[in-house]
């Protein structure tokens, strides 16, 4: 037995004309968490698809536990003691909990048996690792955060000494990744390996004791945790040195831009989402509204933009009322001069399978600049495209790209420039780093504090609570649909956890 | 009592007009559970209701016609799993394809062979299935009430009729209770989940396919062997796509597409049985209509009746592993 549980040796991967990874050399030793970073297109994810038998490699050596393996797909993997948490859960939505475990693993054609044991092993599986979950439960009525327990429960399940988890904390809030994290040091406790794919620095230097960089399909370095710094990665990652604070001067506050009173918003299901909220935003300030996810952010953002109807309350815009109990219009809202840079990219901010350039232009795709009648102007949206490719840096800078080919960073940045350069009084973000890369995160920053420089008035939601302070000059917390207190933008971190938590500082300190 | 053993009667065609829907609605949802739509059931059930009667008529064997069914239905799937599922082309397109190329190539080879306007000679004797008495059926008769219902509803239908009730519960088990049926509604609504739990999706669906083909098989055989004696020219007449409605109605679930079913074939036997009878208080209604009723309830029932229809996720969706 050596205590090498994973070693890769000169793991070699084209896909036609990208050459994704170039002679990978890994070793994981037995029991730790080895991170793996690197940016967005890095080749992270294709090294690990590898690992586990989605692909093959070109060229290479695979060996577990000393020994040469050939890993041709999953279920070798999976018989050499693999597990893979992917990124995007691998279950069935309309299966329970029990079923997911079992899928692949049956014992028999005829599942009474392998439901009993099934049910057994899954006992034993929650009381060793503590890792609660009904058996009984459907997957799509679970939070993401007991999904994800679910994916490691199959994992393990199918007796996986080595844990891989790709990305796992891009779903979770806070409170859930902490979880995660809980749970990740006890399997390692128990002697298990767990490799952790990850952009996010903060998470290396909390979880991992060794970490592995990866930049352009090459592995750049790798380091124990300890002996390295979040500065020194990220300059690893991006291979240049980054900027991990925002600087910006002191907020010069002008006229009340956006005036939102006694708003409203309830979901499909009539439960209040928004609960009476009021606030101002004046020109040249950026506003954070910090809260743990699902606390009526989304809801606020998507009500003033128009997207989703308000059951009560007024919003003035440049003080003039948008209909936000009635037919407020997206498109009518931006000729106003209220632009929005949706939560979730993929499903309102773009059509994915447009190309680059068509997106560029969505939502101002009727302004006459871009075409007369029913016809549009191909020559000057491309034109428009390309100036903003070369504007905001956006890679590969090519406008008849499909938009689902451009990593998660630039898929952003093709929205920012869409809605930052026309000139909007009021800039509407929600969560404007999510799924994007460390360069990428420097440069949107940037961008937004200059936003504000030239006098708009930024509204920003994010879960990330270091976002939300690094940008924000005053800061909202929203907690159960309702505004919990304001603080200003160095209120201490633990004050706007707690609010953040329900829980009312002033008021602990009271009594 | 007239009015009751006209129920009967129009029950007992009810029965017999749902057959070849259940068949090929049960070999529908074998294929779309697996995340593989399949608009071509007409085709397939055409096919096999030729190939059928055309052997049968030769060899003068049912059970060869039964088989040569099936073996053009099951051939007929395959191609639709290569389009759909191996070359990853367009489902609908691949069975509409299916539909307009065998509803030409049954006239044509008909034509060809028999010289009888694209029919197949009539069968009889052993060529073709017979009804089967249940026991006592004879004996029961006059007994009322139960007499009907059991020797004239119940008794005398052809094996293929008890077979293709037998199927909704075998299909029940076969999909929720065995590790096949697991795997196969896994793979319709997450085929990402099947292939990381070290599953082929690819093969898992072409065995969802080829159940389609051998279910679409027994359907066209009943159509040719059993129903009627002999193959007409396009004599499935729509059945494919109704089974298609009563599978979406039934929200793809054995046992409701079994009362669905039966619903569109009591349609259409109440149709044939009004034909040029008024109806009390309306009074005389164009045939038409009444053979339009089952399309229109499925749009009326879809629209708001009976709730969503949620197809299964990954249907229509050929499976590409993501990078």
């Amino acid at each position: 037995m050596s205590d090498i549980a994973i070693e890769l040796k000169g793991i070699d991967k084209r896909f036609g004309l990208v050459h994704a990874n170039k002679a990978i050399d890994l070793t994981v030793r037995k029991g730790t968490i080895h991170g793996i970073i690197g940016e967005n297109g890095a080749g992270k994810s294709t090294l690990m698809s590898i690992l586990y038998g989605f692909y093959q490699a070109d060229s290479g050596e695979i060996l577990i536990d000393g020994r040469p393996v050939t890993i041709k797909d999953p279920n070798a993997a999976i018989a050499a003691g693999i597990g893979m948490v992917h990124q995007h859960f691998m279950l069935v939505e309309n299966f329970t909990v029990l079923e997911n475990v079992m899928l692949g693993a049956e014992d028999s054609q005829i599942l009474n048996a392998s439901i009993a044991k099934a049910r057994v092993e899954l006992k034993r599986l929650e009381k060793e690792y503590a890792l609660e979950v009904n058996p009984d439960a459907l997957i799509e009525e679970l939070p993401v955060g007991l999904q994800q327990r679910v994916e490691i429960l199959k994992a393990l399940y199918r007796k996986a000494d080595i844990l891989i988890l790709d990305e796992p904390t891009g779903v979770l809030t806070p409170p859930e990744a902490d979880h995660l994290f809980r749970i990740l040091a006890q399997l390692k406790a128990q002697g298990k390996t767990i490799i952790l794919i990850t952009h996010k620095l903060r998470e290396i230097m909390a979880i991992t004791d060794e970490v592995s960089v990866m930049r352009r399909g090459e592995m750049v370095a790798t380091r124990p945790t300890q002996a390295t710094s979040v500065e020194e990665l990220a300059e690893l990652m991006v291979g240049r040195r980054v900027l991990l604070r925002v600087e910006k001067g002191a907020a010069l506050p002008g006229a009340v831009k956006l005036k939102v009173e006694n708003l409203t918003v309830r979901d499909g299901r009539g439960v209040t989402m928004v609960d009476n909220v009021s606030f101002e935003l004046k020109a040249g300030e950026i506003v954070g509204i910090a809260g743990v996810a699902g606390n009526g952010q989304s809801e606020l953002l998507e009500a003033i933009s128009g997207i989703r109807r308000a059951a009560a309350g007024t919003v003035l815009l440049n003080g003039s009322a948008i209909d936000v109990t009635g037919r407020a219009d997206p498109a009518e809202l931006r000729q106003r001069g209220l632009a929005h840079v949706p939560e979730d990219r993929h499903h309102v901010g773009l059509v994915l399978k447009f190309e680059e350039a068509e997106n560029s232009i969505l939502g101002y795709h009727r302004e006459p600049t871009y075409g007369k009648g029913p016809f549009l102007d191909l020559g000057a949206i491309r034109r428009e495209a390309e100036e903003s490719i070369r504007k905001y840096d956006i890679r590969p800078p090519d406008p008849r790209l499909k938009t689902a080919n451009f990593s998660g960073g630039n898929q952003q940045k093709i929205v920012l420039a869409r809605e930052m350069e026309r000139g909007p009084d009021v800039l509407i973000i929600g969560q404007p780093t999510r799924g994007v890369d460390v360069g990428a995160i420097e440069f949107i920053h940037k961008r937004i504090i200059e936003m504000r420089d030239q006098g708009v008035a930024v509204l920003l939601v994010s879960v990330e609570l270091d976002e939300i302070r690094a940008l924000s000059d005053r800061i909202l917390v929203m907690f159960a649909g309702r505004v919990v207190g304001e603080r200003k933008a160095d209120a201490p971190e633990g004050e706007l956890g707690l609010l953040m938590a329900g829980i009312d500082g002033k008021m602990e300190a009271a009594q | 009592m007239d009015f009751f053993l006209s129920l009967v009667a129009i029950l007992e065609s009810t029965i017999r007009l749902s057959v070849p829907l259940l068949f090929a609605a049960l070999a529908g949802l074998f294929t779309e559970r697996a995340g593989v739509f399949d608009i071509g059931l007409e085709g397939k059930m055409l096919g096999a209701a030729f190939a059928a009667g055309a052997v049968a008529a030769v060899t003068g064997s049912v059970w060869l016609g039964l088989a040569a069914g099936i073996l053009v239905s099951v051939a007929l799937s395959l191609v639709h799993g290569y389009a759909a599922i191996t070359q990853r082309g367009s489902q609908i397109v691949s069975g509409v394809a299916i539909n307009f190329i065998v509803a030409g190539a049954t006239v044509i080879l008909g034509e060809a062979w028999f010289r009888q306007g694209g029919r197949t000679p009539a069968l009889s004797g052993s060529a073709r299935f017979q009804t089967i008495d249940l026991p006592f059926a004879d004996a029961l008769r006059g007994v009322p009430i139960i007499g009907p219902i059991y020797s004239e509803l119940l008794s005398g239908h052809f094996l293929l009729t008890y077979l293709a009730f037998a199927m909704v519960p075998l299909t029940w088990w076969v999909l929720y209770r065995t590790r096949f049926g697991l795997r196969l509604r896994a793979v319709g609504e997450n085929p990402g989940a099947v292939d990381t739990a070290g599953i082929s999706v690819v093969w898992m669906r072409y065995r969802a396919v080829i159940c389609c083909g051998i279910l679409t098989g027994f359907a066209g055989a009943y159509l040719s062997l059993a129903m009627t004696a002999g193959f007409v020219k396009g004599m499935t007449a729509g059945k494919g796509y109704i089974a298609l409605a009563a599978l979406i109605f039934a929200k793809w679930r054995p046992v409701n597409v079994m009362f669905a079913c039966l619903l569109f074939g009591f349609l259409d036997a109440l149709s044939i049985r009004l034909q040029g009878n008024p109806l009390p208080l309306i009074g005389q209604v164009p045939v038409q209509f009444m053979q339009a009723l089952p399309y229109l309830l499925t749009v009326i029932l879809l629209a708001g009746f009976i709730g969503k229809a949620i197809p299964p996720k990954a249907g229509g969706v050929p499976y590409v592993k993501e990078r």
